[in-house]
């Protein structure tokens, strides 16, 4: 960080705090906003009556333990390479992860796009490559690509399983449930880069809140914050943007398109919300030759949930981490008990490293 | 056709011995290896450091070096930091069958250019030859002894509060030229690995040896994961200045776009001292004019409360904990 970024911030935190003249309660959606936050510390910087708590947006977090199973069982079957995202690695199913699957001497290799999964159904034409499709609209559409990508090359041996997830649903499945009092919302920076602010509108023509689309370094943070602050003060909620240089209100159109053309929405199950109608994205029939879910007979396992995890709490912003009875004691990076401690986005693994274990 | 190393080549025969002096000992070649015997026999007086690691890494060649000159790297640099002078390594390759002779001849041409520059010999070694699939490609194993000097006692336990810590020079390079290759980023600006023998450097610092009171590599885990360690080990906490932290541009946006965290990336090159305050602008002037020293910054103080902490003050004036690296390092989704 520049020194001129620094003065902008205090300046901008200054702002803040003469501001809020009331107790307010923000949440943010993106896993990656919370650590943001927690890294730069703003909890200590700003007014304690600003209360920020973090919501459902770490993808990795929100997939339910029966996805999570079946991922795993998958990667037993013979002559499969599960291509996966690092982060999900070490997350617990039922009874293992995929970790473990690896110790046991399955084939899982951790990709960085699904056009690194792509390569390896080239080079092993006789194996059946599967790439996990975990996340949200930022990741779908270079999933999207990679289908047709292998339905060009005739890439017989190139399946998809898409887990893929919504964000608006879930923010509307929150304010619906009404559990926690919200005055504003943060919205994802990175996911509103492709769908664009538009479908977040309805935070305020529906619900009367506020919202501000921002980005994640700190004057983008800061920036937002202040705009949100402003707007609850002054009692004029709108969903506005704080990160113009990535976001235009009507998104990125050739992502969308690709995204559209190979997935169509279907209801999904969510950890923590339960299940969301039209929050999960399911690969298009005509593309179904590379569905995983069509190809391999996957069984429906009886899941186990780890007793006393509040994931789901946290998730839906009722509980902070450190309100967990197991967080920092059972529950550590070393031995999660709940994703919400595995995921780099996950907000009891930003608590715990970037406060300790007393958050 | 390409050469290749062949099962046949650790057979401990013909092709074993035309292996091992065709390829391996010219590069190598000092009077010690030449007697050809079982075991080097050297005498040696005075206080000895020995250390060994293997190395597996992948890809075998990676921007700013490869296994041969990390492995060799990675000794020296584990027994200078103790203090000692490295005097000789061994050196054992595990060959996957298969490997390019050519690459097994770059690894050890850059093997002998680290040995020429710092002057320490391999004096012993081995080599072995694994079926395909038994290694990946190349595993090669160092060991090394060093001479300490009298006087010099160096450890992870021996900060006191009031000390000040250095870093050599900016971190996260070489991790993240790793990750860049293997995740097949296309850099604007490419990403060398920092790998450095650091021996010239300490023995140059040792002309404090008194004030110098710890002396770290930060390699797997990065600096966050090595200051927790010797925070530990010596029961003080640290308090670091994010505002000194020495990070190059390319590594903060490559791990803004990997999603992970340069004070948890591997460094290959860079050592990090606990030093007595009064000498500390001393010993940084010293380092400053080595070459692999020339960035080096002081980046925070020892303090006596909360011991086995590490925090981190940002730029706004905040508190952060660093924690130790868990489980491995991993990018993250979106």
């Amino acid at each position: 960080m520049k020194v001129d970024d620094t003065r902008a911030a205090q300046k901008l935190i200054e702002r803040i705090n003469r501001c809020s003249i009331r107790p307010i309660r923000l949440m943010e959606f993106c896993g990656g906003h919370t650590v943001a936050i927690l890294r730069y510390g703003l909890r200590q910087l700003l007014q304690k009556n600003i209360i920020m708590s973090s919501g459902p947006g770490c993808p990795v977090c929100v997939t339910a333990t029966r996805d999570i199973d079946k991922i795993i069982e998958l990667s037993r079957k013979t002559g499969v390479i599960t291509a996966t995202f690092g982060d999900l690695m070490r997350v617990p199913g039922s009874f293992s992860s995929l970790q473990q699957s690896r110790a046991e001497g399955n084939d899982i290799r951790v990709v960085y796009s699904a056009l690194e999964a792509l390569d390896l159904a080239r080079q092993f034409p006789d194996r059946q490559v599967v790439m996990v499709g975990i996340g949200f609209e930022t990741t779908a559409p270079t999933i999207a690509v990679s289908v047709l990508q292998a339905q060009e090359e005739q890439l017989k041996n190139y399946r998809v399983l898409s887990l893929h997830k919504l964000t608006p649903p879930a923010i509307t499945a929150i304010l619906k449930a009404g559990e926690t009092r919200i005055d504003g919302i943060i919205c994802p920076g990175h996911v509103c880069a492709i769908t664009g602010s538009q479908p977040f509108e309805f935070i305020s023509s529906q619900y009367g809140l506020s919202g501000v689309v921002t980005g994640f370094e700190l004057r983008d943070i800061l920036l937002g914050i202040s705009m949100l602050i402003e707007q609850i003060i002054e009692k004029k909620p709108e969903v506005k943007i704080a990160y113009r240089r990535a976001v235009q209100p009507g998104g990125n159109t050739k992502a969308l398109e690709l995204m559209n053309r190979v997935f169509s929405t279907a209801s999904a199950s969510w950890r923590g919300l339960g299940v969301i109608p039209e929050s999960g994205l399911q690969i298009k029939s005509e593309f179904e030759y590379f569905d995983a879910e069509k190809v391999f007979n996957l069984s429906q396992i009886e899941t186990h949930e780890p007793a006393g995890c509040s994931c789901g709490q946290i998730l839906r912003g009722v509980k902070v981490p450190t309100e967990c009875a197991l967080f920092g004691t059972v529950c550590t990076p070393d031995h999660p008990t709940g994703p919400c401690m595995v995921s780099a986005e996950g907000a009891c693994s930003a608590y715990y490293l970037y406060g300790g274990a007393n958050g | 056709m390409d050469k290749k190393v062949l099962l046949s080549h650790g057979s401990g025969g013909k092709l074993t011995h035309d292996l091992i002096a065709g390829t391996i000992y010219p590069s190598l070649a000092n009077p010690m290896l030449a007697q050809m015997d079982d075991a080097a026999v050297f005498e040696i007086n005075g206080k000895v450091a020995f250390t060994t690691d293997s190395f597996v890494i992948h890809p075998l060649f990676f921007p700013g070096g490869d296994i041969g000159k990390l492995a060799i790297c990675g000794t020296i640099n584990d027994l200078a930091v103790v203090g000692a002078k490295p005097l000789y390594l061994s050196l054992a390759l595990i060959i996957e069958e298969g490997l390019p002779m050519q690459d097994l001849e770059r690894v050890m041409e850059s093997i002998k250019n680290v040995s020429n520059e710092t002057g320490v010999q391999v004096v012993t070694g081995d080599t072995k030859v694994v079926n395909h699939g038994s290694a990946d490609k190349l595993f090669i194993n160092t060991a090394g002894i060093g001479l300490v000097p009298s006087g010099v006692q160096i450890s992870g336990t021996k900060a006191c509060p009031g000390d000040k810590i250095i870093l050599s020079g900016p971190i996260g390079e070489h991790g993240l030229a790793i990750m860049a290759q293997r995740a097949g980023l296309r850099l604007k600006i490419q990403i060398e690995s920092d790998c450095a023998p650091l021996n010239s450097l300490t023995a140059e610092m040792l002309e404090y040896a008194d004030s110098i009171h710890c002396m770290r590599d930060p390699t797997r885990g990065g600096l966050a994961t090595t200051l927790n360690e010797m925070a530990k080990q010596s029961q003080v906490s640290f308090r670091i200045f994010e505002d000194r932290l020495p990070i190059k541009e390319a590594v903060v946006s490559a791990c803004e776009m990997l999603g992970l965290d340069p004070l948890y990336v591997a460094n290959e090159g860079k050592l990090i001292a606990i030093v007595n305050a009064e000498k500390a602008d001393d010993i940084l002037n010293k380092m400053r004019k080595n070459p692999y020293g020339t960035e080096s910054v002081i980046i925070g103080e020892v303090e006596a409360e909360n011991p086995g902490r590490v925090v981190l003050q940002t730029r706004l004036g905040a508190l952060r904990i660093i924690n130790m690296l868990s489980g491995e390092l991993l990018p993250r989704i979106c």
